[in-house]
């Protein structure tokens, strides 16, 4: 942990899922993670929002911020790599949801 | 305000600049002719980012090589342990230093834009911006990786980390074999700005090479 995350929802290990949604403006989450399982693989602290700092407001009040983990073969279709290969990605909270347990076992 | 009065040294005369420098310049004026920036702030920034480059991270990664005590500080607090060699990365910013090891082998990106640890390295290849780089480092590394020149043995993994918020993330790879004698300069010599990336790994014959 970076910075203190008071109140976070998600603790390292636990199954999430980034919301498949669509939102406008300065949105750090990038479509490749959205719908897609994942695990929480450190909790890095609570920061501004970017979607509200980004247009001169605050970001306040802070959100937790996440490094989340992800299977390369969760991403992506036919990945041609080892199943241990993952990709790490920060993602705040309001974009993830709890996630299923299970396939704990493949996790690198 | 024309740009008449203005001196840019590092500028090639208008009517030679590309759109995007002129596009940038015009902007700069408009921030300028607001009172948004003062002339001195970007000259401050041009300085302050001129002033960094690779070979701070190269020095953070000898001095990890031969200080297990520093590993550990620069692996749990990047900016602190920066600071401790000189390197001021204070800011809002967040840094994280993802170690290389025998099992895993770590390559950043940032694909939404061009996050990188510039307060630490300065600023990124152009590579690192382009489109091909981000949108496939993600998608199928280990074939970017081998265009780069690295082939990874079968048994190390990937771990590809997307800058995508508030962290800005560094590598740091593995002490080459045979460097056993040699001092945390000539270890510092090793180190590529693209191993600090990922896409690269430091190796002990360069330096033979150069001697």
């Amino acid at each position: 942990m970076i910075r203190p995350a008071a109140g976070a929802r998600f603790a390292p290990g636990d199954p999430v899922q980034v919301r498949d949604i669509e939102k406008e403006g300065h949105v750090r989450t990038p479509d490749y993670t959205k719908g897609k399982p994942g695990w929480i693989a450190e909790v890095l602290g609570a920061f501004p929002n970017p979607e509200g700092l980004a247009y001169g407001g605050d970001g306040l009040p802070d959100m937790p911020l996440y490094k989340v983990g992800f299977r390369q073969a969760d991403l992506w279709e036919g990945y041609g790599g080892p199943p241990e290969d993952a990709l790490f990605i920060d993602i705040y909270e309001h974009w993830l949801e709890p996630g299923e347990h299970g396939g704990e076992e493949k996790r690198p | 305000m024309s740009e008449t009065g203005h001196n840019h040294p590092h500028e090639e005369p208008r009517d030679k600049r590309s759109p995007w420098a002129s596009r940038i310049r015009a902007i700069e004026e408009l921030l300028e002719e607001r009172g948004v920036l003062s002339r001195e702030e970007v000259e401050a920034q041009v300085e302050y980012m001129e002033a960094r480059t690779y070979q701070n991270g190269a020095r953070l990664v000898a001095r990890a090589w031969v200080d297990p005590g520093f590993k550990e500080r620069l692996l749990s607090d990047t900016k602190a342990a920066a600071a401790e060699l000189g390197v001021d990365a204070s800011g809002t910013i967040e840094f994280a230093t993802v170690e290389n090891t025998d099992e895993v082998h770590n390559v950043i990106v940032c694909t939404l834009c061009s996050c990188y640890p510039r307060a630490i390295l300065g600023r990124p290849p152009d590579w690192y911006k382009s489109f091909a780089y981000r949108s496939r480092v993600v998608a199928e590394p280990r074939e970017v990786l081998r265009e780069f020149g690295l082939e990874l043995p079968e048994n190390r993994r990937i771990a590809v980390h997307d800058s995508s918020a508030d962290l800005r993330y560094l590598v740091l790879p593995q002490r080459p074999e045979g460097t056993e004698g040699m001092s945390e300069d000539e270890l510092a010599a090793l180190v590529t700005r693209d191993s600090l990336i990922g896409t690269d790994v430091p190796h002990a014959a360069r330096e033979a090479n150069r001697v």
